[in-house]
């Protein structure tokens, strides 16, 4: 008989610890995570919409969105987190501040804004993908509200990265019926001078967003 | 760039998470996608990546919601309620310590009334409480906060609907994968089982892991209870490297 009598256990992952399960983050979300739009003082930094100050390196954008629920009324309640790749197709992993680029953000509507949010930010660059082609420039977005129970992951491309859009191994495999509604469509110009992109999420319906699971 | 980031992680039991469309909970009608999510098998640099907020400069009372709002502070001006502490660690589905991850909380006052201007429950605001907190996770994965115990309140669902008293709770972790905003609830509330929110989680189970445990033994002699919360993000998998 073996010294050792290890046992395995039946069902491996039942050594595993389950992830703590999702609540939704409610109509009150912005005390904790956008304190401007409940009202309340701003502590001496606060994670905002700007991830890119204007000596940050690339073409400055406004990104500009609004989610729409499945009767087509703006989600004013909506808190949006972005995370993107600065200017050459890096994510800047350490966030700061003080640096002169984050790739992470939040927006919120604020009350007056009927739903409307904004991200200050620079046109990302490409990024790679496994098998050598690079994706195009995307912002990956997370939402999240009172009536949604789990937050729900987008991307979002942009409408002038035409020939990098069709190149991209990643929105490929979005079924071809389905990929405009991760496009933003260029809208001129915000009050700085900046291009500005516009997408509108969709939540339900014919032209429902795709969204991810990963 | 090469690919520079090989973590991928346990996928997500969306089973055990809240059904995103329950109708006893009725905002999630017109808000849940009724289209299936899209699965991505092969996550990108963009999916395993995350913001690191270990060099994030906190304020030296973001964790303490019994002083950060505190209006004169030379009138020992202090907020109405239990006193209690909140701590925890946070771990992997593997048991390994998740450190430096940004945890940040937000709570109605000992009256169950936010200080948002959204809400006007009749209960009142309290002068000396915001109900806004943060930290960073140490090396070990923990965290603690210092607050009152929240407050139930009612809110617009069915015609007779109240929140047990709960802290919602928003940790990062590793990556945009694991990013988690849940609710902590406490052991022994009554209306626990009768929430509509709570009841978008089929399995009983997975509620109880949203509720904290009186911690007696840590709890403070003539100062405060204290509350455990152990927050579990997903597993990191080392993938194979790949000549990209």
């Amino acid at each position: 008989m073996s010294p050792l009598n290890l046992k395995q256990p039946r069902d491996p992952a039942s050594v595993y610890l389950p992830e703590t399960p999702s609540q939704t983050a409610g109509p009150y979300v912005h005390i904790g995570l956008a304190l401007d739009v409940a009202g309340l003082p701003e502590r001496e930094h606060e994670i905002d919409n700007v991830l890119a100050e204007p000596e940050a390196e690339g073409q400055r954008i406004e990104l500009a969105g609004v989610v729409l629920d499945g009767a087509e009324q703006p989600v004013a309640d909506i808190l949006v987190e972005a995370w993107q790749a600065d200017a050459n197709g890096n994510y800047v992993t350490e966030f700061a501040f003080n640096n002169v680029f984050n790739s992470f953000g939040r927006a919120a509507p604020a009350a007056d804004d009927a739903g409307h949010w904004r991200f200050r930010t620079v046109k990302p660059g490409r990024l790679p993908y496994a098998g050598g082609i690079d994706m195009a420039p995307h912002v990956n977005l997370m939402l999240f509200a009172r009536g949604i129970n789990i937050h729900l992951h987008t991307r979002v491309y942009f409408d002038d990265e035409a020939e990098a859009n069709a190149d991209c191994p990643f929105l490929n495999r979005v079924p071809p019926h389905r990929r405009n509604t991760l496009i933003a469509r260029r809208a001129g110009d915000n009050p700085a001078g900046d291009p500005r992109y516009d997408i509108v999420i969709r939540l339900q319906g014919p032209e429902e967003t795709v969204f991810f699971d990963f | 760039m090469a690919l520079n980031d090989h973590t991928a992680f346990v996928m997500r039991d969306r089973n055990w998470h809240p059904d995103p469309a329950a109708a006893g909970y009725k905002t999630t009608v017109l808000r849940a996608p009724q289209q299936a999510l899209m699965s991505i098998q092969t996550p990108s640099v963009s999916e395993r990546s995350g913001p690191d907020f270990g060099a994030m400069a906190l304020g030296g009372n973001d964790n303490d919601l019994l002083l950060n709002y505190r209006q004169d502070a030379a009138a020992d001006g202090l907020p109405i309620g239990e006193r209690i502490q909140v701590f925890g660690r946070v771990i992997d589905q593997f048991g390994a310590a998740v450190s430096n991850t940004l945890v940040e909380i937000w709570q109605a006052n000992a009256g169950g009334r936010y200080r948002h201007d959204m809400d006007s429950y009749l209960a009142p605001l309290d002068p000396n409480f915001g109900g806004v907190g943060r930290s960073v996770t140490d090396a070990e994965g923990w965290y603690r906060f210092r607050t009152v115990r929240p407050g139930p309140y009612p809110w617009p669902n069915d015609p007779n609907s109240w929140r047990p008293a709960h802290i919602h709770v928003s940790v990062m972790g590793p990556s945009i994968a694991t990013r988690l905003i849940t609710q902590l609830y406490f052991e022994g509330d009554p209306l626990i089982p009768r929430c509509p929110i709570v009841n978008t989680i089929r399995d009983p189970a997975a509620v109880e892991t949203l509720t904290a445990r009186l911690d007696m033994p840590r709890s403070r002699s003539f100062d405060c209870l204290v509350y455990r919360f152990d927050i579990v993000t997903r597993g990191a998998l080392q993938t194979w490297f790949e000549n990209a």
